[in-house]
């Protein structure tokens, strides 16, 4: 797939320029040129009112895919217990399953060691089979060990598609399985579709994609994983169109878990590893759960955040006030992360936490791309902001012009009333 | 015998400074500066500590991208890496993180021995994460990725590093060779000093190309990545602000609160 000037059609007017996130389009001679840091994300030719760029397809080769099936669900748990976000892609893995074709399976991927009672939990979340691999030797998360048992295992049963959560572990485990078996991995997804419809109604509904190009008769059921690049500035779907399997991490809390289904059968398929000691070149010496207080904005119903507005960390006692009274956790922008006043782990946005909770708080948040990035999908976002510009305000349900500090304790006094 | 690290480093636009035309609803890319990527800082900031520790460690900085890229690994330098070596060529272009760690890793092969290559744990235009693990397969080496603390041992034949965690963190023992990815939490990246500016003059670049490397031409670049873009475009915002306006802050906290209350949401 490339991008291609049309010399004769360029009229040298350089709106591309201007379209290009890149800065891979030059002028040479009046007529534009591609260079080397295109990415072939074809905005240019949407930008382009003479025809003169476009994008060629790739000619595909015939490369068998049929022999993939199922889509898979690396399975996280950390000291037998399951991550949240596992739940949440057996949900979404289902959906894609039914998409792909009525006999594709989803199925969770177990690894671990003494972990079989967690088999019950993944097939009531949804998961139609799944793959047990338990040896001692992966009684911890090593990459080393962890990577081969997953690899062995997707080439002995080859699956379609496979899906792990964007944490410190999928991120350190999948792009290593990913180079090891060749294939493609896209990072981050905070959307999957199989069906070109689906896409569509997506893009439709929430994106300012020009749709007229896609045909909703499709029959390319190839995964269409769109995820938040350069800051979360652009979104771009990515496709994996001649390898298998097609793999993705995903974003904790963005996908919906199923109910909970009791008394729900599946299969359970032992798979015997393969590992020995030597495999493994790493020796976790120990594992600690962080003392402070557990912060789980992904999974808090109200986040009170603070940015660069409050003008100093002690800003962040009036956020947790707020906080305590309304029931909720105190997040942060990266601004002020980045000023030193609050830890990392509060942070939400683009290189922070995905929060959807049903009330966000933002006081003193200006509202950069990439915070929206990460919040955006609250059910409700109430803006606090000096600066009646500020971009926070056009996202915000409801905003209030006024300092902060004047405002937040009114807040607090007035919430329960 | 010196202890050589391999510091890859990636040169970004500061994303933070992209805003949206909010007629047109493309990026505004004018003025926004090229910057040395925040995580890849700190991991020169490491293995700079290293050599103030052992002075016969040797750090070569390594990136791959235009020839602009170069004023990037000129900045490496004069915070006091000991070269630069620059992977340009328009055959590497749009590779994705599987094409792009086949190019590192033939140069890495052509640097020769290393003990310790350290990257920073994502590149905040793509914030992939992937390149460095990648880099850690094709080479055939142990990795350890969200360094927050690192530990040399007197001996340099192992490290102790802390692997950071949602909530709380590992402690790994790793021996060199390998691949480690460092996060902000690691350290405060140094400044170039004025020496380390004075001695660029006398310092070359070497760039590299596709050729120079030895890699297949059909393992990079956009053609051989496994991924590619199917489509793109800019987020949707949400466009329903209501501003509440109030003769005064208690009045408008009133007034949220009714709005709050009346469509049921408290």
């Amino acid at each position: 797939m490339a991008v291609v000037i049309l010399n004769d059609k360029c009229k040298g007017c350089k709106l591309c320029l201007k379209a290009c996130p890149f800065d891979a389009i030059e002028m040479v001679d009046k007529v534009v040129v591609i260079n080397e840091k295109c990415t072939a994300c074809n905005l240019c030719a949407a930008s382009c009112p003479f025809g003169a760029i476009v994008k060629t397809e790739n000619k595909e080769g015939p490369v068998d895919l049929t022999a993939y099936k199922d889509v898979w669900v690396y399975a996280e748990q950390r000291g037998g217990k399951l991550m949240n976000v596992a739940l949440e892609l057996l949900g979404e893995g289902k959906r894609l399953a039914s998409e792909i074709a009525g006999t594709a399976k989803v199925c969770a991927v177990l690894v671990g060691d003494n972990i079989e009672s967690l088999a019950k939990d993944c097939f009531e979340y949804g998961a139609d089979q799944v793959y047990l691999i338990e040896d001692p030797l992966l009684a911890s998360f090593t990459t080393d060990g962890y990577t081969k048992v997953i690899v062995d295992a997707v080439k002995k049963y080859k699956p379609e598609i496979v899906l792990y959560g964007a944490t410190h572990i999928g991120r350190d485990l999948a792009p290593r399985v990913a180079a090891r078996l060749n294939t493609g991995l896209t990072a981050d997804c905070t959307r999957l579709d199989v069906k070109v419809s689906s896409y569509m109604d997506y893009a439709v509904h929430h994106t300012t994609l020009d749709v007229s190009t896609l045909d909703p008769t499709s029959e390319d059921t190839g995964l269409k994983q769109t995820r938040p690049a350069f800051g979360g500035n652009l979104m771009a779907t990515i496709v994996c169109p001649r390898t298998r399997p097609q793999m993705a991490t995903v974003r904790p809390g963005v996908m919906q878990k199923r109910e909970r289904q009791e008394v729900v059968f599946g299969e359970l398929v032992r798979v015997k590893s393969q590992l020995s000691e030597a495999d493994i070149r790493t020796e976790v010496l120990e594992i600690v759960k962080s003392a402070k207080e557990m912060i789980s904005l992904t999974d808090a119903e109200v986040v009170c955040s603070g940015g660069r507005g409050l003008g100093d960390p002690s800003g962040f006692e009036l956020m947790k006030a707020l906080a305590e009274k309304v029931g909720g956790v105190v997040g942060s922008s990266r601004a002020a992360v980045d000023a030193g006043w609050i830890d990392h782990s509060h942070q939400v946005g683009q290189t922070g936490t995905t929060v959807k909770p049903k009330i966000y708080f933002a006081c003193g948040i200006s509202g950069a791309i990439q915070h929206l990035a990460g919040m955006q999908s609250s059910d409700i976002i109430i803006a606090i902001n000096k600066d009646p510009n500020a971009p926070i305000f056009e996202v915000a349900d409801y905003g209030i012009v006024g300092d902060l500090y004047k405002v937040v304790p009114l807040l607090i006094e007035q919430w329960d009333a | 015998m010196s202890f050589k690290v391999i510091v890859c480093a990636k040169q970004v636009p500061d994303t933070n400074e992209i805003k949206i035309d909010p007629v047109t609803k493309t990026l505004i890319r004018e003025g926004v500066p090229s910057i040395l990527n925040h995580d890849d800082a700190n991991a020169l900031e490491e293995a700079l500590g290293i050599k103030d520790r052992f002075p016969d460690t040797h750090i070569t900085v390594l990136t791959m991208g235009p020839p602009q890229a170069k004023y990037m690994l000129k900045q490496c330098m004069a915070m006091g890496a000991d070269e630069g070596i620059l992977v340009s060529d328009r055959a590497l272009g749009g590779s994705d993180t599987w094409a792009t760690s086949n190019a590192l890793a033939a140069a890495i092969e052509k640097i020769g021995s290393f003990d310790l290559i350290f990257a920073g744990r994502q590149a905040i235009d793509g914030d992939t994460a992937q390149v460095g693990p990648q880099l850690a397969e094709k080479l055939g080496i142990p990795q350890v990725t969200y360094v927050k603390e690192f530990h040399m041992e007197e001996d340099r034949k192992c490290m102790v590093v802390k692997r950071a965690l949602e909530d709380g963190y590992e402690k790994i023992r790793i021996k060199p060779p390998c691949l480690l990815t460092a996060i902000k939490e690691l350290n405060d990246p140094r400044h170039m000093s004025i020496y380390g500016i004075a001695g660029l003059r006398a310092k070359q670049i070497p760039l590299w190309n596709a050729k120079d490397i030895e890699v297949p031409l059909d393992t990079v670049g956009l053609e051989a990545s496994p991924t590619n873009v199917y489509r793109s475009f800019t987020p949707r915002p949400k466009g329903k602000g209501m501003i509440i306006n109030a003769k005064n802050d208690a009045e408008a906290v009133r007034e949220l609160l009714g709005q709050l209350k009346e469509k049921h949401i408290l």
